[in-house]
C-alpha cells in the first residue's frame, strides 16, 4: 500500500463543502431558536447617556433587549474574561459590562427577537444618546507617545556606531496600514439550552480556548459547556480569541433560557481584532564586500487603551542574516481602538516586509543582486540565540526558485525591462516564519471492522487538518483512508492547541502517531492472545500495521489481520489518547524558511499594476499533502498580493470610525488580480525538528510577497513606496 | 433598516398611481442598490413598490433608426444584445465595466441611472453628509476623499456618480423617457443628472412621483472607433478612480466627430463642448487628445486625497482616446492598457 | 457634549407590516413562504427553508457568497426581497448534485482543490453554473473576469479557474 503522507490527497471534507452540506456557526436552525442582532456604538470614546429601549420592545416579535442596564449578572475581575490569547498586560473588552465606550463599533445592546428580520428592524427602534470624549486613533499623530514592550531580541555589538561608520548605509521607514481579516464568514454563534447544559456552536479556531472562557465569564462547570466548530469559513487569526458575539448569545440564551443565535454584520466585524498599523524603521549597514555590519528594526504597533497586543515584527533579521551589530526595538501606541490580534504571520507578514524591502534597497546601494546580497548575508545559526537551525534549505529556495523564474535574465537596471505599454519589475524577498509544535492529545478508536475515528479538539479552518490527519492516521494504522473518521471541532474531545502559529499540522499529526503507536502495541499483545500466535516475544517497534495487518518488520511473512488479532483478544475496539512529545530541546532554531520571486507590469503612464507571475520556493519540513500545501501557500500569496496593492483600512480620525468598513471598498484581491502562482517545496528532511520533520504552512505563504512586489514595482518603475499599499498614485506623480 | 410594506404595480399608470398616494414609497426594481441603501439605514422607504414586473423588457429598433430600450431590461441583456453589441459597442464596454455578473444579472436599465454615490460618508450614517440629510455638512470635503470628485462640486458636496454605464449613454446622447403623473416627457442625458451645488440631495431630474419607462438610443453608435477604459484600485470589481468613453467619426487621420465623457470624477458624467470641440478637424494624434483632455479637465479640483485624479484623468483621456482612433477598444478581460 | 447616534433616519417607530405569502420553486421544488417584505432571497433559503447551503458573507452584494441560479442566472440572493421572487425557479448549492452524483462543477472543485474553508464555495459554484451557461467565458482571463463578482478570501483563484476549465471541457 501506498503511504498517504506526501501524496497529493483530495479534501476528506471536499463533499461536503461543494454540496453545502457543511454547516458554519451561524446554521444550526434549532426550534425556538432566538435571533440576537447587536447595536453598535457610533461614537470611539464616551459614556453611554441614555438608552431607550422602549420602541424595539413595542414591536411584535421582540422578546427583550439587553443593555449594560439589564444584562444578566456578570464577573467583575479581569482574570474571568482572560482568555488564552488575550495579552498579559491589560484588561480584556467585557461586551455589555458598563456605559463606557471604549471603541466605535462597541456593541452597547442586543435586541433578541423571534426572528432574524425582526431583530433587524427592532434595533434600529433603539436610541441611544452618548456622552463624547476626545479620542484618538491616528498612529503617526500618535507615535511620539510611543512606549516601548519587551524587546523580542537581544542587542548585539554596538549597532548604532557600526551604522555610522558602515561604508554603504540604507535607513528608511516603512509603513503598514491596519488590515482586517475579512474571512467570508460573518461571525457568528449559536447558544442551546439543554437541561442545564451549553452547546455553544461558534465561529472559533480554539473550541476549547472559547469554552474556557465561557465558563470563566458565566460561571460554569467545564462539563456544563460544549463548543462546537466542526467548519469554519475563514480565521486568519480572527478567531483565534473569543468574539463578542459568543458572549453574547450565550448571555442571551442565560438571560432566555433558550437557544439564541448572534450573527455580525460584516460592518460590526471592523470592530473585532485587526493587524495593527505599523511603522517599521531599518537601518542596515555593509561594508564594501557586501556582508552587513549593523542591522537595526524598530517597530511602532498600535494597540488599544486597555490592552497590550505586540507581535514580534523586528526580531526576523536574526533568524535570515549575520550581522555581528544588531538592534530591536519594539513600541505601542495606545489608540482609542479595539485591541489589535493576531492576523497570519503576524509580526512577520509586516516585519519581514520591511526588512526585505530594506535589504532589496541596500543591494541596489550595493549595486549587488538582491538574491547575492542574500546569499552573501546568509546565516546558518540563528544570529540572536547563536542556535543551528534544525534544517535550513533556504539556499536551495533562492536557487530553485530563481531558476523557475528565470530570474538570470533580469536586467538589474529599473525600468530597463518593458512590455509595449507596460513597463516590468521583478523583484524577491525571503520569508521565515517559526516551525514550532504545541501539546495536543490525539484519541484514536479503533473497531474490530479496520475502521478508525480520531480525535482531537483542533479546528480546520480550511487548512486541511481534517485531511491530512486522515492521510497520517491511515499511515500509521495501515488502513484505506477511507476507513478513517477524522472528528474536530468540539471541546469535549481531547485537548488541542488553537488552530494557529502554524503549529497545527505538527502537533496533532505527531500525536497521531503516537496514539497509533499505543494502538499497535494495544494489537500487538491481542494478536499474542492468539493460539499459536507468530508474535510471542516481539515488542510494539518490530511490528507495524500494514494494508489491515499487523506485520513484523523483519519477517513479512509473520502477519495477522487488524480484525484476527482483535478477536483473538475479544475486543471490539481498541481506544488510546497519546500527546505528543513537545521538545525540550533548545538546541536549535526552528523556523520554516521561502524565497519569493515576483513579476509585475506597470503601465508606464497610468501606474496600474499588475502582478503577472509569482513563484514561492518553501522549505517546510516535510509536506503531508501536496495538493492541500499547495493551496495554502498559493492562498498566502495571494494574501501578500493583497497586502502589497490593495489592503488598508481607512479611518477617519475625526470621527474615529472605519470608513470602508464593507468589502466593496476594504479591497481584497478578486479573480481578475490573480495570475500565475507557481509553489515550490523544497525537499527538506529534518529529523530533529519533530519526530515526523513537519513545520507547518499555515503563515510562510505570506511572508515575504509584499516585499517582493514592492521591490518588482521599484524594479519596474524605479519608484520606491514604502507605504503600503502600493496603490497607483504612489507609483505616479500625476500632477 | 425600518420595517416597509411591498405592493406590486401592475402597470405604469398603477405605479404612478401607487407613488402618488405614499410620498415616503420608492419603486424598487432590480434592487442591487436600494435593497442596499435600506440595509445600512440610508434609504427608509415606508413602502416599495415592486415595478420589476412591467413589460418594460424590449430592446427595439426604432424608425428613425436608433434604439429604444425598456427600463427594465437587465444590464446583462443589455450588454449582451446583438444589436448593442455591433452598434453600441460602447455601450455594452461599459456596461460589462461595472459591478459583477451577478449584479448586472439583476440591475435594470433605468435603476442603473438613479443609482446613488458610493461616497463613504454617504453610506455611513453616523456622520455628517449634506446629501442624505441636507444641512448636516459635507464630511468629504475634509475627510477620506480618495473617491470623490474633482468637477463640478460645490462647498456642499463633492459626490460622484458610479455608473459606469451612464458613461457611455452621456457619450451617445441617449434620451431618458419618463412617465409621471402628468404625462410622459423625454430628458436629454445631459439634463437627467444633476450637479450638487446646495441641493446635493437630488442626484437627477427625474421627479419622484415619475418612472423611467425607457433609454433611447440615437442612430449613431460610434462603432467603429470607441473605447471604455476604466482605471480602479484593483482590476475587477470596483467603482472607477476613473474612467473615460470616447467616441470618434474619422475620415483618414481626420476627426469628423468626437465625444468625451468622464465617470468617477464628477456628481454626473462629465462632458465638455469645449473638448469635443477642439478635437473637430483635428488630426487623431496625441497633440489633439491633450487639448481635448486639458479643455475636459478645466476647472477640475482636488480635496487633498484625490488630487491624483486630475493627472490621472488627463492621461487616461488621452489614452482612451487613441485607443479610439487607433479602432483597438480596451478589453474587458485582458487587463493589459494597450 | 452629547451627540444622537439612533441610526434609523427619520425615526419613525413604524407598526410592523403584514407577513406575506409567496410561493416559489426552490431546487425544483414548489414551497410556499410567509415572509415579511424585507425578507430577502438569502434569509429566506437560510432560515426559512434551511437551506444553509447558500452563505451570508457580507449581506450587500460585495462578495457573491450567496449567489444562486434564478430561472437559471446567478444573482446576489442578498440584494433581492424574497416576495419579489413570486413563482421563480430559484436553484441553490443543494439542488445541483442529482440522485447523489456531483454536479461536474462540485466535481472539478474538489479535484483542484478550488477552496479551503469553504464558505464562498456554494457561491462560486453556482456563480461558475451560471457562467457555463452565459457561454461568455472561453479563455482562463474571461473566467477570471466574469468570476471576480465571487470573493475568494483564502485565495483558491487560480484552482478555481482550473476547476471551472474542466467542467467546461466536459459539459
Amino acid at each position: 500500500m501506498a503511504s498517504y503522507i506526501g501524496t497529493a490527497t483530495s479534501r476528506v471534507d471536499g463533499r461536503a463543502k461543494v454540496t453545502g452540506e457543511a454547516k458554519y456557526a451561524g446554521e444550526f436552525n434549532v426550534p425556538g431558536l432566538v435571533h440576537g442582532y447587536v447595536v453598535d456604538s457610533t461614537i470611539p470614546k464616551g459614556r453611554i447617556a441614555r438608552i431607550d429601549t422602549s420602541g424595539a420592545l413595542g414591536m411584535a416579535g421582540v422578546i427583550d433587549v439587553l443593555t449594560h442596564q439589564n444584562r444578566p449578572q456578570m464577573p467583575d475581575k479581569d482574570a474571568a474574561y482572560k482568555d488564552e490569547v488575550a495579552p498579559e498586560n491589560g484588561s480584556p473588552y467585557r461586551p455589555l459590562y458598563d456605559d463606557r465606550i471604549l471603541f466605535t463599533g462597541q456593541p452597547v445592546a442586543l435586541v433578541l427577537a423571534e426572528d432574524w428580520e425582526t431583530a433587524r428592524v427592532a434595533a434600529s427602534q433603539v436610541k441611544i444618546e452618548y456622552e463624547k470624549e476626545p479620542h484618538v486613533t491616528d498612529l503617526q499623530a500618535e507615535r511620539s507617545r510611543a512606549f516601548t514592550v519587551d524587546a523580542p531580541e537581544k542587542p548585539r555589538g554596538d549597532a548604532e556606531q557600526a551604522f555610522a561608520s558602515a561604508p554603504v548605509r540604507h535607513a528608511a521607514e516603512y509603513s503598514i496600514p491596519t488590515e482586517h481579516h475579512n474571512p467570508m464568514e460573518l461571525f457568528a454563534s449559536t447558544a442551546i439550552w439543554e437541561d442545564g447544559r451549553l452547546t455553544v456552536y461558534d465561529k472559533t479556531q480554539g473550541v476549547q480556548n472559547v469554552q474556557k472562557y465561557l465558563c470563566g465569564v458565566f460561571k460554569m462547570k467545564p462539563d456544563e459547556v460544549r463548543v462546537m466548530s466542526p467548519y469554519m469559513g475563514g480565521g486568519f487569526g480572527a478567531g483565534l480569541r473569543p468574539q463578542y458575539q459568543v458572549m453574547l448569545a450565550v448571555l442571551g440564551a442565560c438571560a432566555l433560557k433558550r437557544p439564541v443565535r448572534v450573527m455580525l454584520t460584516r460592518a460590526q466585524m471592523y470592530a473585532l481584532g485587526y493587524r495593527p498599523a505599523s511603522i517599521e524603521r531599518l537601518a542596515l549597514g555593509a561594508n564594501e564586500g557586501g556582508t552587513l555590519e549593523s542591522m537595526q528594526h524598530e517597530a511602532i504597533a498600535v494597540t488599544s487603551q486597555f490592552e497590550e497586543f505586540a507581535r514580534n515584527d523586528t526580531g526576523w533579521g536574526n533568524l535570515l542574516y549575520k550581522s555581528p551589530n544588531a538592534k530591536f526595538s519594539h513600541k505601542l501606541v495606545k489608540l482609542d481602538l479595539p485591541t489589535s490580534c493576531d492576523m497570519r504571520a503576524p509580526g512577520a507578514a509586516t516585519g519581514v516586509y520591511a526588512l526585505e524591502c530594506a535589504m532589496d534597497e541596500l543591494a541596489i546601494a550595493l549595486k549587488t543582486d538582491p538574491v547575492q546580497l542574500r546569499l552573501q548575508c546568509y546565516s546558518d545559526r540563528h544570529q540572536g540565540e547563536d542556535l543551528p537551525y534544525t534544517s535550513k534549505q533556504l539556499r536551495e529556495c533562492y536557487r530553485q526558485g530563481a531558476a523557475e523564474f528565470g530570474w538570470e535574465k533580469r536586467n538589474p537596471e529599473p525600468r530597463s525591462m518593458r512590455d509595449g505599454s507596460e513597463l516590468v519589475g521583478w523583484g524577491m524577498a525571503s520569508g521565515v516564519w517559526e516551525a514550532l509544535q504545541m501539546p495536543a492529545t490525539v484519541r484514536i478508536v479503533l473497531t474490530a471492522n479496520g475502521h478508525a475515528e480520531v480525535a482531537t479538539a483542533a479546528s480546520d479552518i480550511g487548512t486541511g487538518t481534517y485531511t491530512i490527519m486522515a492521510q497520517v492516521a491511515a499511515d500509521m494504522l495501515g488502513l484505506p483512508i477511507d476507513n478513517i473518521s477524522v472528528k474536530l471541532g468540539d471541546s469535549t474531545l481531547p485537548q488541542c492547541p488553537l488552530e494557529g502559529g502554524s503549529w497545527i499540522a505538527s502537533s496533532v499529526c505527531n500525536a497521531i502517531a503516537n496514539t497509533a503507536r499505543a494502538v499497535r502495541g494495544d494489537l500487538l499483545e491481542l494478536a499474542k492472545q492468539a493460539k499459536d500466535s507468530p508474535f510471542a516475544g516481539v515488542g510494539v517497534d518490530d511490528v507495524g500495521l500494514v494494508d489491515g495487518k499487523i506485520v513484523s518488520k523483519r519477517d513479512a511473512s509473520c502477519a495477522m489481520p487488524i480484525a484476527s488479532a482483535m478477536l483473538s483478544g475479544k475486543a471490539e475496539r481498541i481506544t488510546r489518547e497519546e500527546t505528543n512529545n513537545v521538545a525540550e530541546d533548545k538546541s536549535h532554531a526552528r523556523n520554516v524558511h521561502s524565497a519569493i520571486f515576483a513579476e509585475v507590469k506597470v503601465d508606464e503612464e497610468l501606474g496600474v499594476i499588475r502582478v503577472t507571475r509569482v513563484v514561492k520556493a518553501v522549505a517546510a519540513g516535510r509536506i503531508l499533502n501536496p495538493k492541500t500545501a499547495h493551496s495554502q501557500v498559493m492562498g498566502g500569496v495571494v494574501w501578500g498580493i493583497g497586502m502589497a496593492l490593495h489592503e488598508e483600512t481607512l479611518y477617519d480620525h475625526r470621527f474615529g470610525r472605519v470608513m470602508n468598513a464593507n468589502i466593496a471598498e476594504y479591497h481584497v484581491p478578486v479573480n481578475a488580480d490573480i495570475h500565475d502562482i507557481k509553489v515550490i517545496f523544497v525537499d527538506e528532511p529534518d529529523a530533529i525538528v519533530n519526530p515526523l520533520g513537519i513545520k507547518g504552512l499555515g503563515e510562510i505563504g505570506i511572508v515575504g510577497v509584499a516585499a517582493a512586489i514592492a521591490n518588482a514595482v521599484y524594479h519596474a518603475t524605479g519608484k520606491r513606496v514604502r507605504d503600503l499599499p502600493i496603490t497607483l498614485d504612489k507609483v505616479i506623480q500625476f500632477n | 433598516m425600518i420595517p416597509f410594506q411591498y405592493t406590486r404595480a401592475n402597470d405604469v399608470a398603477d405605479a404612478i398611481k401607487q407613488i402618488a398616494t405614499d410620498p415616503s414609497a420608492k419603486f424598487i426594481a432590480g434592487g442591487t442598490n436600494l435593497i442596499d441603501l435600506i440595509k445600512y439605514d440610508v434609504a427608509a422607504p415606508t413602502r416599495l413598490i415592486d415595478i420589476s414586473r412591467l413589460p418594460l423588457r424590449n430592446v427595439e429598433e426604432t424608425a428613425t433608426g436608433g434604439v429604444l430600450i425598456g427600463a427594465l431590461v437587465p444590464n446583462t441583456d443589455l450588454a449582451y444584445h446583438p444589436v448593442i453589441e455591433q452598434r453600441y459597442p460602447l455601450l455594452s464596454r461599459s456596461i460589462l465595466a461595472g459591478a459583477s455578473q451577478q449584479l448586472r444579472n439583476m440591475a435594470s436599465t433605468g435603476g442603473n441611472l438613479v443609482q446613488r454615490t458610493r461616497c463613504f460618508y454617504f453610506y455611513d450614517v453616523a456622520t455628517p453628509c449634506n446629501k442624505r440629510e441636507p444641512g448636516s455638512g459635507c464630511s468629504a470635503i475634509d475627510g477620506i476623499n480618495r473617491i470623490n470628485a474633482i468637477l463640478g462640486t460645490s462647498d456642499s458636496c463633492i459626490a460622484t456618480h458610479p455608473s459606469d454605464m451612464c458613461v457611455a449613454l452621456a457619450v451617445l446622447e441617449a434620451i431618458v423617457h419618463v412617465v409621471g403623473p402628468a404625462g410622459a416627457r423625454n430628458i436629454a442625458f445631459a439634463d437627467f443628472h444633476r450637479l450638487p451645488g446646495n441641493t446635493p440631495q437630488r442626484d437627477t431630474n427625474l421627479e419622484p412621483d415619475e418612472i423611467i419607462t425607457a433609454i433611447e438610443l440615437p442612430p449613431k453608435g460610434f462603432s467603429a472607433n470607441y473605447s471604455y477604459l476604466k482605471i480602479r484600485d484593483r482590476l475587477s470589481y470596483a467603482f472607477a478612480l476613473v474612467s473615460v468613453a470616447a467616441a470618434l467619426e474619422l475620415e483618414g487621420d481626420t476627426i469628423k466627430e468626437a465625444r468625451l465623457a468622464l465617470g468617477g470624477v464628477a456628481h454626473k458624467p462629465w462632458r465638455s463642448s469645449a473638448a469635443e470641440a477642439a478635437l473637430l478637424g483635428q488630426r487623431a494624434d496625441r497633440a489633439a487628445f491633450t487639448k481635448a483632455a486639458d479643455w475636459l479637465l478645466h476647472g477640475a479640483k482636488g480635496y487633498g486625497h484625490n488630487d491624483f485624479k486630475i493627472g490621472l484623468a488627463r492621461r487616461a483621456i488621452i489614452r482612451t482616446l487613441s485607443q479610439a482612433a487607433r479602432g483597438t477598444p480596451q478589453s474587458i478581460s485582458d487587463k493589459k492598457i494597450r | 457634549m452629547t451627540h444622537s447616534g439612533t441610526a434609523a433616519p427619520t425615526g419613525r417607530v413604524a407598526t410592523m407590516p403584514e407577513k406575506i405569502s409567496v410561493t416559489l420553486s426552490v431546487n425544483r421544488k414548489p414551497v410556499r413562504l410567509l415572509v415579511a417584505p424585507w425578507t430577502t432571497l438569502l434569509d429566506a433559503l437560510r432560515d426559512h427553508l434551511d437551506l444553509t447551503g447558500t452563505k451570508k458573507g457580507c449581506d450587500h452584494g460585495q462578495c457573491g457568497a450567496c449567489t444562486v441560479l434564478v430561472e437559471g442566472r446567478r444573482i446576489n440572493s442578498c440584494l433581492t426581497l424574497a416576495v419579489m421572487q413570486e413563482g421563480a425557479e430559484i436553484t441553490t448549492i443543494e439542488g445541483l448534485a442529482r440522485d447523489g452524483e456531483l454536479h461536474p462543477l462540485q466535481q472539478a472543485f474538489i479535484d483542484h482543490d478550488a477552496f479551503q474553508c469553504g464558505y464562498c464555495t456554494s457561491g462560486q459554484i453556482c456563480s461558475a453554473a451560471g457562467l457555463i451557461a452565459e457561454g461568455r467565458a472561453k479563455t482562463a482571463a474571461e473566467i477570471r473576469e466574469l468570476m471576480s463578482g465571487n470573493i475568494c478570501r483564502c485565495g483558491a483563484y487560480p484552482n478555481i479557474v482550473a476547476a471551472i476549465q474542466q467542467a467546461m471541457e466536459r459539459s
